[in-house]
């Protein structure tokens, strides 16, 4: 089970959380201008990389809030935790993979 | 290849079993090869089976980036049936089980594949519907399927407590007779050496690390932790790593690799006599040839390539074990360990060619590929034999997330085996 500091209460237990997919997957401003491939690409293509991933995670048994969480997928080492909204911390993909 | 017969192991035993010669080769890779196959589980080595003997291809290599059957082919519980609702996978996962039905003869190598029948359970209204639905949506599609009541299902398979007892009581339950498991390894080991023995190479320790095209856009050949290799048809049928391959010739996949783990008991004499699944209080699980209760359990949370699972996902499930069999309460777990499945977006395969001129993929199966084994071996091989899909993985592409034409078992059955 993954410890997952939320930036709002701390550390907590991953079933206190819910998973909320790959991060910063920005829905179009305008989807009716674009083509099904672009669409497509919007909901169903993922990076899925094996190694840092930043992702989506909810305090569901918490605050309730969403937050932003860098995390290698390899070793499941948590590297970052960020709130949503804010940029990417620019970490090297390797960093965490040791 | 030297065959296996009654008459043949009994001449060995005389001979104290040492006469016994390595199964297949163990080549050094080639510089160029007609079709290369990534991935050496039983997908991937059922391929390049097919593709020597069915499509004459013989000058093929199957490269595996640790041992063969090693990826979720060795680590999954074994669980086959074809039972699904949708008219395309009913056509895809039926392909496959009448191919099982003849495996063993036709490798000569015992696969164990045993129909003792796949009973799922229902716990509600909701799967009670739902299970109904799909005992007819199969019977359309000649496949077998069965509703049983409450008390047939205790005939079917005394073990489980039906009684009312339960949280979730048994309301009933889908049969497939035809349904069953088979023993994993001499599936990839089977394929293995009937491959081998055509002439296919099968390379361990060979890591794929990168996909070459040419100037065209054409795949050229692969780099490997052996040397290059050069060839114009590449199949990649690597499970959880497919989107890191995919990632090597400039494709996003649609999807997502998840930790699914499963767990053994101390082995014990025979108990349970069928395999049970349980989608809604997520449970699966059937008695071994060995005598170990094979146990399944879900995906954790989030991807991850870790191949562990986490321990309140196991507990989850034993709950749910020890609530159905009572008598599993005072079994011992020997071991659990996890395997990466690939996940598509509604939950079936993708077994295409791809946009890149000689890429083709078979990939997507999740956590229920194992029982399509023979099937998605002998699709794939012709997909890549002949450039084009065969009709029953035809609506199995890449591009039907663009053209909306989902094939959604996910939303038929939320979770698949
Ligand atoms: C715990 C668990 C339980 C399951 N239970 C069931 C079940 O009951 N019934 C069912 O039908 N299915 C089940 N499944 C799913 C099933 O195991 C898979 O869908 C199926 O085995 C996939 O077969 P495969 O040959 O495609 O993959 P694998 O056997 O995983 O083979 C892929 C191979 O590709 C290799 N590879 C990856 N990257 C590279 C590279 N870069 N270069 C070279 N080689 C590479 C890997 O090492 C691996 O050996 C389960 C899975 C798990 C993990
Ligand atoms: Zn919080």
């Amino acid at each position: 089970m993954l410890l997952i500091p939320c930036p709002h209460c701390g550390e907590r237990p991953e079933i206190e959380f819910r998973y909320g997919g790959e991060a910063h997957v920005a829905r179009p401003a305008d989807p009716s201008a674009l083509d099904d491939e672009a669409w497509a690409a919007y909901l169903y293509l993922r990076n899925n990389p094996k190694g840092l991933h930043a992702e989506r995670w909810r305090h569901i048994h918490g605050c309730g809030r969403y937050f932003n969480v860098l995390r290698d997928t390899v070793s499941d080492k948590i590297t970052a935790t960020y709130k949503a909204g804010e940029p990417r911390p620019d970490l090297p993909a390797t960093e965490a993979a040791e | 290849m030297q065959r296996f017969s009654g008459l043949d192991l009994f001449l060995r035993a005389l001979g104290r079993h040492q006469t016994w010669k390595p199964q297949w080769r163990e080549p050094e890779p080639k510089a160029a090869y007609d079709a290369v196959i990534v991935g050496g589980g039983g997908h991937g080595l059922g391929a390049a089976y097919y593709l020597a003997k069915e499509f004459g291809l013989r000058n093929i290599a199957v490269l595996e980036k640790g041992w063969i059957g090693g990826g979720n082919t060795g680590r999954n519980t074994t669980i086959i049936r074809s039972n699904y609702l949708f008219d395309e996978s009913a056509a895809l996962y039926d392909h496959a089980v009448k191919l099982w039905e003849g495996l063993s003869q036709e490798l000569n190598y015992n696969v164990m594949f045993s129909q003792r029948g796949v009973l799922m359970l229902a716990h509600n209204i909701h799967d009670i519907q739902s299970f109904k639905r799909h005992v007819h949506a199969n019977r359309v599609n000649g496949v077998d399927n069965e509703w049983l009541t409450p008390e047939q299902v205790k005939e079917f398979c005394p073990a489980l407590n039906v009684g009312p007892n339960m949280r979730y009581p048994i309301l009933g339950g889908a049969l497939q007779r035809r349904g069953g498991t088979a023993r994993h390894d001499a599936v990839a080991w089977g394929y293995a050496r009937a491959a081998d023995a055509l002439g296919v190479d099968i390379i361990q320790n060979c890591e794929v690390t990168a996909i070459n095209r040419d100037a065209q856009g054409r795949v050229s050949g692969v780099e490997t932790t052996r040397g290059p290799i050069r060839t114009t048809k590449v199949g990649v049928s690597a499970a959880g790593h497919t989107s890191v391959l995919m990632q090597m010739a400039g494709l996003r996949m649609p999807l997502e690799s998840y930790p699914l783990q499963a767990l053994v008991s101390e082995p014990v004499k025979p108990a349970f006599n069928c395999v049970v699944m349980s989608n809604t209080i997520h449970a699966y699980i059937s008695q071994s040839d060995k005598g170990e209760m094979v146990i399944g359990a879900g995906t954790d949370a989030y991807t991850s390539y870790s191949q562990r699972g986490a321990l309140h996902i196991a507990t989850h499930t034993l709950d749910a074990i020890c609530e159905l069999v009572p008598m599993f309460r005072r079994l011992r777990m020997l071991r659990k360990w996890g395997g990466i499945v690939d996940v598509t977006p509604d939950r079936s395969p993708i077994l295409a060619k791809l946009p890149v001129p000689g890429l083709y993929v078979n990939c997507g199966w999740g956590t229920g590929g194992f029982k399509a084994t023979p099937g998605a071996g002998h699709l794939l091989a012709w997909t890549m034999a002949k450039d084009e899909p065969h009709p029953i993985n035809a609506p199995f592409t890449l591009e039907r997330f663009r053209d909306g034409r989902l094939i959604d078992e996910a939303a038929a059955a939320a979770v698949a085996h």
